[in-house]
């Protein structure tokens, strides 16, 4: 139904496609798993509870076709915190971000099964409006991705198609604030006709945080958002999740350990469709439970 | 010896040359085994010295060719008795062209007297000689170059270099050819239309607003001196072309949009190779049904509607030549939509906008330059196109906008012009090349304004 899906009958899920790239040694460390995943079953080690959840994940399951990409996933992500996803290539961390905010439904061969709530209601019962899902769920993409419009416009864009702006006063007012919390206002005020192309990468994204901000979203979804940034423009998109998770649940995934050791929280480890272990940021990087979250966080794998 | 047995036997020594280049180069270094030490693969030495026996041959062949019947004839004229020599050009022409008439064993316009015999059996000699002469020069200038290139293969020959080199000269050679053959159309055009605006003045030919071009053939007949003006021509040109678009850039846009967005993968597998044959059916087919179906059709739709409408009417020719156009439009917006990045979608999709949102406010101004490109592609070629109008739009050169009249087009103008008997330098047919220099201007302006639009704008995603 949409361009993904029409060009692709079974599109296999984002991190799935780079699944080869996962290192000869890791791949030495993944020849011995199927072993150690009956061994560890479906339980997940650690703690998947949060202080003050918002959105609950139950027993989630995605798949592609016939493709079992997710297995059994039940993750709390709470309130002004942020939450780390990491893990190999392939193992399904950006599948569960998308589900987070129905994005998999552009994809015609995936299907969802499984409870995800925000704020106690489920988001995949029938009466649920993806549409409206997604203005409370924002997500931020890998590649800045402005629209080919002027930089105002495109921080405008939310607001106009929700219509959450009375008059041009207070659209400016939103665009205003949503770039100042961006960080990027300073940089772009006297130039806000210029198309949003024109600005550096870091400053693309910032941008694009800015767009997503100005829908007032509850929960801000980033699928490596740093990943094609340099370190600096990286360091200021940190900084700014930092100041971020005063108002708004994160979700980030990355395949920077030192970024979700950084900026989250709590970190989730998955492994092949599997969520492994979940816990405190300090306990994963300092003692984990699981022998793969080890491995994978002391280089072994991945 | 025949040109064809030349150029096989040129074949086989170049083949020849190929292996004795590629075995001398391995046995410089000391055999297959030691193919290190050449500078280029043991092939390159082989094609180098291959290279060495073709191209001077066929030069001189070539050369040979285009010298070797004015050559001929300069020696045949010499022969002949000196009254003949001293005749006028024209005469002596005419006379040149009977011997070589007769030469050949054709049959010929005046009594075959027993100069013109001679002089014939002169040229055939000629001929003949001339072509064993050629063999043997041939022969032996690709012997020749086959033996220096043979004795220059050395281990540090850059024979790889060389014959790469040779190759990126045919390959210009080969993407010159479009070129020159452009600026000879143009150039030819030109002249033509130059001729004719020494006889009608140029102010006549765009701003006159009476196109008659039947002239008097003899100066006693009567009839007019045929009247110019161009104008209508043009007005019914974009009158027809108005049409056609009006037809083909909401249906092919629309169209584009539901394939690329909206459609399952099922149905766009039936209907993209579908839209492409409507684009594969030649333009004379178009033209009979359009003559045939639709024009009848329009008459009585008209009629029932109580508007008197022309047998011939813009209207039949603009709505078949937009059909006609559809699927250049909706392939070329399709390629546009699909060149926005599946980032931007997702994008728009994340923030909460619905799929129409989506495409109307994201996707299509992505778009839209290459959109807008493919539709000015779309406007020249239905400027240029010919039989749909000239089957279905008729001839008279009517000023005027209402689509149910008869117009014509400047196309129709240029085919009724050049079909038939006449003689090449009146103003009728010469007008028919400077109606094909300005369309050409037209749609070639068209055609710059168009690919520049999507280029420039294509930049901002790569």
């Amino acid at each position: 139904m949409t361009k993904a899906s029409t060009e692709n009958p079974t599109p296999p899920p984002p991190d799935v496609q780079e699944s080869e790239a996962v290192s000869t040694r890791g791949a030495a460390a993944l020849a011995e798993m199927p072993e150690r995943i009956s061994e560890l079953g479906r339980e997940t080690v650690g703690n998947i509870r949060s202080d003050n959840p918002f959105m609950v994940a139950e027993d989630v399951n995605v798949y592609y076709g016939d493709n079992h990409a997710i297995q059994h996933v039940s993750l709390e992500i709470g309130k002004k915190e942020v939450i780390a996803l990491i893990g190999p290539s392939g193992c399904g961390k950006s599948t569960f971000l998308r589900c987070l905010n129905r994005m998999n439904d552009t994809i015609e061969t995936a299907r969802v099964t499984g409870n995800i709530t925000l704020d106690g209601k489920d988001i995949y019962r029938k009466e649920q409006d993806p549409v409206a899902l997604r203005a409370r769920v924002g997500m931020v993409f890998q590649k800045p991705n402005p629209f080919p419009k002027s930089i105002y416009d495109n921080v405008a864009y939310g607001p106009r198609i929700h219509g959450l702006a009375g008059d041009r006063a207070e659209l400016d007012n939103i665009v205003h604030t949503s770039l100042e919390r961006a960080g990027l206002l300073k940089e772009v005020k006297d130039r806000m006709d210029e198309p949003g192309t024109s600005l550096s990468g870091g400053q693309q994204q910032r941008l694009c945080i800015a767009r997503t901000i100005a829908v007032d979203p509850e929960v801000i979804l980033m699928d490596e958002p740093c990943s094609a940034l340099d370190p600096i423009a990286t360091a200021r998109i940190e900084d700014l999740m930092d100041e971020l998770c005063e108002d708004y649940a994160i979700v980030i995934v990355t395949h920077s350990m030192q970024q979700a050791a950084r900026v989250s929280k709590r970190v989730a480890y998955f492994h092949l469709g599997l969520l492994v272990e979940v816990d405190k940021t300090d306990t994963i990087f300092t003692n984990p439970q699981h022998k793969l979250t080890e491995d994978y966080i002391t280089g072994r794998i991945g | 010896m025949q040109s064809a047995t030349l150029i096989l036997l040129l074949g086989f020594m170049a083949t020849a040359a190929f292996f004795i280049g590629r075995g001398r180069s391995l046995a410089l270094v000391g055999g297959p085994g030691h193919g290190l030490a050449l500078h280029s693969l043991p092939g390159y030495y082989g094609y180098y010295v291959a290279i060495w026996v073709v191209l001077p041959a066929l030069a001189l062949l070539s050369a040979w060719v285009l010298l070797e019947p004015k050559l001929i004839v300069a020696l045949v004229v010499n022969g002949l008795p000196e009254a003949y020599r001293n005749l006028p050009a024209g005469e002596l022409n005419l006379l040149v062209n009977n011997i070589q008439n007769l030469a050949a064993g054709d049959v010929i316009s005046v009594a075959a007297d027993d100069m013109l015999q001679d002089a014939a059996t002169l040229f055939n000699a000629y001929a003949a000689k001339s072509r064993q002469i050629l063999a043997v020069l041939a022969l032996g200038v690709a012997g020749l170059g086959g033996v220096h290139a043979w004795r220059l293969i050395n281990p540090d020959l850059r024979a790889r270099n060389r014959v790469e080199g040779v190759i990126r000269w045919f390959l210009i050679a080969a993407s010159s050819i479009a070129i020159f053959t452009t600026i000879g159309i143009v150039l030819s055009v030109l002249f033509e239309a130059i001729r004719f605006f020494q006889k009608v003045p140029v102010t006549e030919f765009l701003f006159g607003l009476n196109w008659s071009p039947q002239t008097a053939i003899r100066a006693d007949q009567v009839g007019s001196s045929g009247s110019f003006g161009a104008v209508p021509l043009f007005t019914g040109t974009m009158l027809i072309t108005a049409i056609a678009m009006v037809v083909a850039v909401p249906v092919g846009l629309m169209t584009a949009i539901y394939l690329a967005e909206y459609s399952s993968a099922r149905v766009r597998g039936v209907a993209k190779p579908l839209l492409e044959i409507l684009a594969g059916i030649p333009t004379v087919v178009y033209g009979f049904f359009a003559a045939l179906t639709v024009a009848p059709w329009v008459r009585q739709a008209g009629e029932s509607a109580g508007i008197d409408v022309a047998s011939e009417s813009a209207l039949a020719a603009g709505l078949v030549m937009g059909i006609m156009i559809i699927p250049l439009v909706s392939s070329l917006s399709d390629d546009a939509i699909n060149a926005v990045p599946t980032a931007m979608r997702d994008g728009a999709l994340g923030l909460g906008s619905t799929r129409s949102e989506t495409m109307t406010k994201v996707i299509l101004p992505a778009a839209l330059p290459g959109i807008v490109g493919g539709i000015l592609l779309a406007v020249s070629r239905a400027i240029g196109e010919t039989m749909i109008v000239v089957m279905a739009a008729g001839l008279a050169a009517n000023l005027t906008a209402n689509p149910f009249e008869a117009v014509t087009t400047v196309t129709v103008q240029i085919v009724t012009l050049l079909v038939g008997d006449q003689e090449f330098d009146s103003a009728k047919t010469l007008a028919a090349f400077a109606l094909g220099l300005m369309l050409f201007v037209v749609t070639l302006f068209l055609n710059v304004i168009g690919l520049s639009v999507v280029r420039k704008y294509r930049e901002q995603y790569d």
